[in-house]
């Protein structure tokens, strides 16, 4: 219903958008048309027990680049580093989302209010879909947030830095959501099953985070000088911080080799920011802003470009949560946590309440009440 | 501290119909007080971007699933049973709508 | 288009201008509320609301024929020119104030914008059609919120109790008519807010009567919106979604 106001200028489709989206598409396919059982499944015995023999059957289960699934055995340590990697996943979403809704109420067209919103909105959303990855593993989403609240949880460290300008939602959104997706479309084709199918729908929708952070960023750098330099501070300031996003290297990576022989993971931090680091060139000169490394040049032998690599130590401090912002997030975090306490206790109580109002008026007419809680919503029916 | 919340929401498994004559699909999971905002919550977070026309939400206690350990005693008996798929009979030449 | 009747400017306005503070003020509670499923939904509701303001300011601007679009009317205008309800603007942290409030003005958005669907402007009447739709949702939404929240804990109990005393004087002002209402309801394309005083209140009164939640007494009844008279909290409101826009004059976003 909306129509394009006057101040709005469309921009052009970011170069190398389209080949992730498609890498997406395809990681989704490929898990549905993967054979399944019987031709691909592994030999087994009917009941194996003995840890070896699990062993072998989940280790077959990966070589044949099939999905592992929340009731099947697997080894601890798989587990394990699953929920670590979903929960710091979840947790960058939910703590993501505090610096681009600072500019919300501030946002200069209404437009770009409600572009904003959706994608603070559509992070919640993914915090949440992979939550309900994590809990296949038999952990409750209240521990995470209790770990995130207390500071004992890890979250990507761009977050820990200020938004200070408009332009820095733009700039997120470009780069660091950007990343992102270089991070995450190979993770949609993970082996824990849960995980590769929340990662589809994640990054289905953060392919429209990347574009409106490019469309964003569009506007300013064709907009007024005053624009244009604020586009610049932005891209300065965010540029590191979302190079960083692809951890450490990988020759200090800890968790590196096993995340990769499980498939879990599938490329290297490295492989992975060097990808991002092409990706960026070509979009940045379509944007006319300056990426803000003298040593970025194209290297011929190598077919990809040189860059200056983020200062590691920095970010090992803003992920223990130095950060210039990185106190006030899990503040903000804890302090919107308590604030809504009464809220979940009054609504569960309220749930108690008519359960046993149910199991009397059961007692009484002797009769079983069902509840009736599927319903249509045939409103989008065109 | 939120250890102490008396109020853990229990988990809903989502189940979203895309269109009408397709089957509902699991689509995840979410937390809820109860069944009415199960629905609701379930609406607002699997249904943005006009992905479904219809909702279910079930408690996910109430599931039973099938043991991956039984899983080929379970299935198996069902995977040589190749005359339940149409394309196990070879049709004559000519005929068609079978 | 060209034959079509036209909906006065200033009626537009007020109902534009009742969404966008609305959504405004909503858009605080992304990344605050009680739990990650509520977040999702209220910002549902803010995208809601603030999507009726664009279409409802949109038309205002090309009705009134002087060149302004949403944005000059939603960034360009001083607070003295805003014509919304105070009950709107007020500010809200505590989540029994936001759920309350949500109901008050969901319910009378409901009402109102149904009638609005045989609106004699087409444009308005579309509108209209999209926005019931919606607001029939923020109303269930509300309802059991403050089903819960009312017959929940003693603390909740207390705080809505509050809340819904807090705002009820507000609530007025949503049905006090005057020469615009009335010159809109005269040419069919409005709807005079007095007539929906009293559906209003009968669907406001079965939704408290389950949350175990008395019907405030009506007394003090301020007012003023409708005319740009705001309350205090309204002033830095504006200034916070304005000022950016207004710092870049004449900038395209």
């Amino acid at each position: 219903m909306a129509q394009l106001a006057d101040n709005d200028i469309p921009a052009p489709e970011p170069p190398g958008h389209d080949a992730l989206v498609q890498e997406i598409e395809a990681a989704q396919r490929g898990a549905a048309q993967r054979p399944g059982r019987p031709e691909a499944a592994p030999p087994a015995p009917p009941a194996p027990h003995d840890e070896e023999e699990l062993q072998a059957r989940f280790d077959a289960v990966i070589a044949a680049d099939q999905k592992i699934e929340p009731r099947d055995w697997m080894p601890d340590a798989y587990r394990a580093t699953l929920l670590r990697q979903l929960a710091q996943h979840a947790n960058s979403e939910i703590v993501g989302m505090q610096p681009e809704a600072n500019w919300i109420s501030r946002a200069p067209t209404l437009k770009r209010k409600a572009i904003l919103l959706a994608k603070v909105q559509d992070e919640a959303g993914h915090g949440l879909y992979l939550y309900a990855a994590a809990e296949t593993l038999g952990v409750d989403r209240s521990q995470f947030l209790d770990d995130l609240d207390a500071g004992r949880q890890k979250y990507l460290s761009f977050i820990n830095y200020p938004t200070l300008t408009w332009a820095d939602t733009g700039a997120l959104a470009w780069l660091t959501d950007g990343a992102a997706i270089v991070n995450q479309v190979p993770l949609c084709r993970s082996s824990y099953g849960p995980y590769a199918r929340a990662m589809v729908r994640v990054c289905k929708e953060e392919s429209f985070h990347h574009r409106q952070g490019f469309d964003a960023l569009w506007a300013l750098t064709h907009g007024t000088d005053a624009q244009r330099a604020m586009a610049q501070d932005a891209i300065d300031r965010w540029w590191y911080p979302a190079l960083a996003m692809f951890g450490p290297p990988t020759r200090d990576s800890v968790h590196t080799e096993a995340s990769m022989r499980w498939r879990i993971k599938r490329f290297t931090n490295d492989e992975l920011r060097q990808r991002f680091v092409d990706i960026c060139v070509p979009q940045a000169e379509a944007l006319g802003v300056r990426l803000p490394d003298p040593d970025l040049r194209w290297n011929e032998e190598r077919g990809h470009y040189d860059f200056t690599e983020p200062d590691y130590d920095e970010l090992r401090r803003v992920i223990k949560g130095d950060g210039p912002a990185g106190r006030q997030r899990v503040a903000h975090r804890r302090r919107a946590h308590q604030a809504g306490a009464w809220v979940r206790e009054a609504s569960a109580a309220h749930a108690a309440k008519r359960r046993a109002r149910a199991a009397a008026d059961t007692a009484e007419t002797g009769a079983d009440i069902g509840v009736d809680i599927g319903v249509d919503t045939e409103e989008s029916a065109a | 501290m939120s250890t102490a919340d008396a109020a853990q929401w229990p988990l809903w498994e989502v189940f979203v119909r895309a269109r009408r004559g397709l089957a509902h699909v699991h689509a995840g999971s979410l937390h809820a007080p109860d069944e009415v905002m199960a629905l609701r919550n379930a609406r607002d977070l699997y249904t943005r971007r006009g992905e479904g026309i219809s909702l279910w939400v079930v408690p996910a206690t109430q599931i039973t699933a099938s043991s991956p350990d039984e899983r080929d005693p379970f299935f198996d008996p069902a995977a040589d049973k190749t005359y339940r798929h149409p394309t196990f009979f070879a049709l004559p030449e000519g005929v068609e709508h079978l | 288009m060209t034959t079509a009747v036209h909906t006065a400017p200033d009626y537009l306005l007020r109902l534009g201008d009742d969404a966008l503070v609305a959504a405004q003020r909503l858009c605080w509670w992304a990344t605050r509320a009680p739990q990650l499923e509520e977040d999702v939904a209220l910002a549902n509701i803010a995208l809601d609301l603030l999507g009726q303001a664009r279409a409802l300011l949109g038309h205002a601007g090309r009705v009134e024929g002087r060149g302004r679009d949403e944005d000059t009317l939603a960034f360009l205008r001083d607070d003295r020119a805003f014509t919304n309800v105070q009950l709107v603007e007020l500010a809200d942290t505590d989540f029994a104030d936001a759920v309350t409030r949500l109901l008050f003005f969901g319910v009378y958005q409901d009402l109102l914008y149904r009638r609005l669907t045989a609106s004699t402007d087409p444009v308005l009447a579309a509108i209209a059609v999209k926005s019931a739709k919606e607001t029939a949702y923020h109303v269930d939404h509300a309802a059991a919120w403050t089903v819960r929240l009312g017959d929940g804990t003693e603390e909740s109990h207390r705080r809505m109790r509050r809340a819904t005393r807090d705002l009820w004087p507000y609530t007025h002002e949503l049905f006090v008519s005057d020469e615009v209402f009335a010159r809109a309801a005269t040419d069919g394309t409005g709807v005079d807010p007095a007539g929906l005083r009293a559906p209003w209140r009968e669907r406001i009164t079965t939704v408290l009567t389950e949350a175990t939640l008395p019907v405030p007494e009506d007394g003090w009844a301020p007012g003023g919106g409708r005319h740009g008279l705001h309350t205090e909290a309204f002033g830095p409101l504006v200034l916070e979604m304005q000022g950016l826009h207004r710092a870049h004059p004449g900038a395209r976003w």
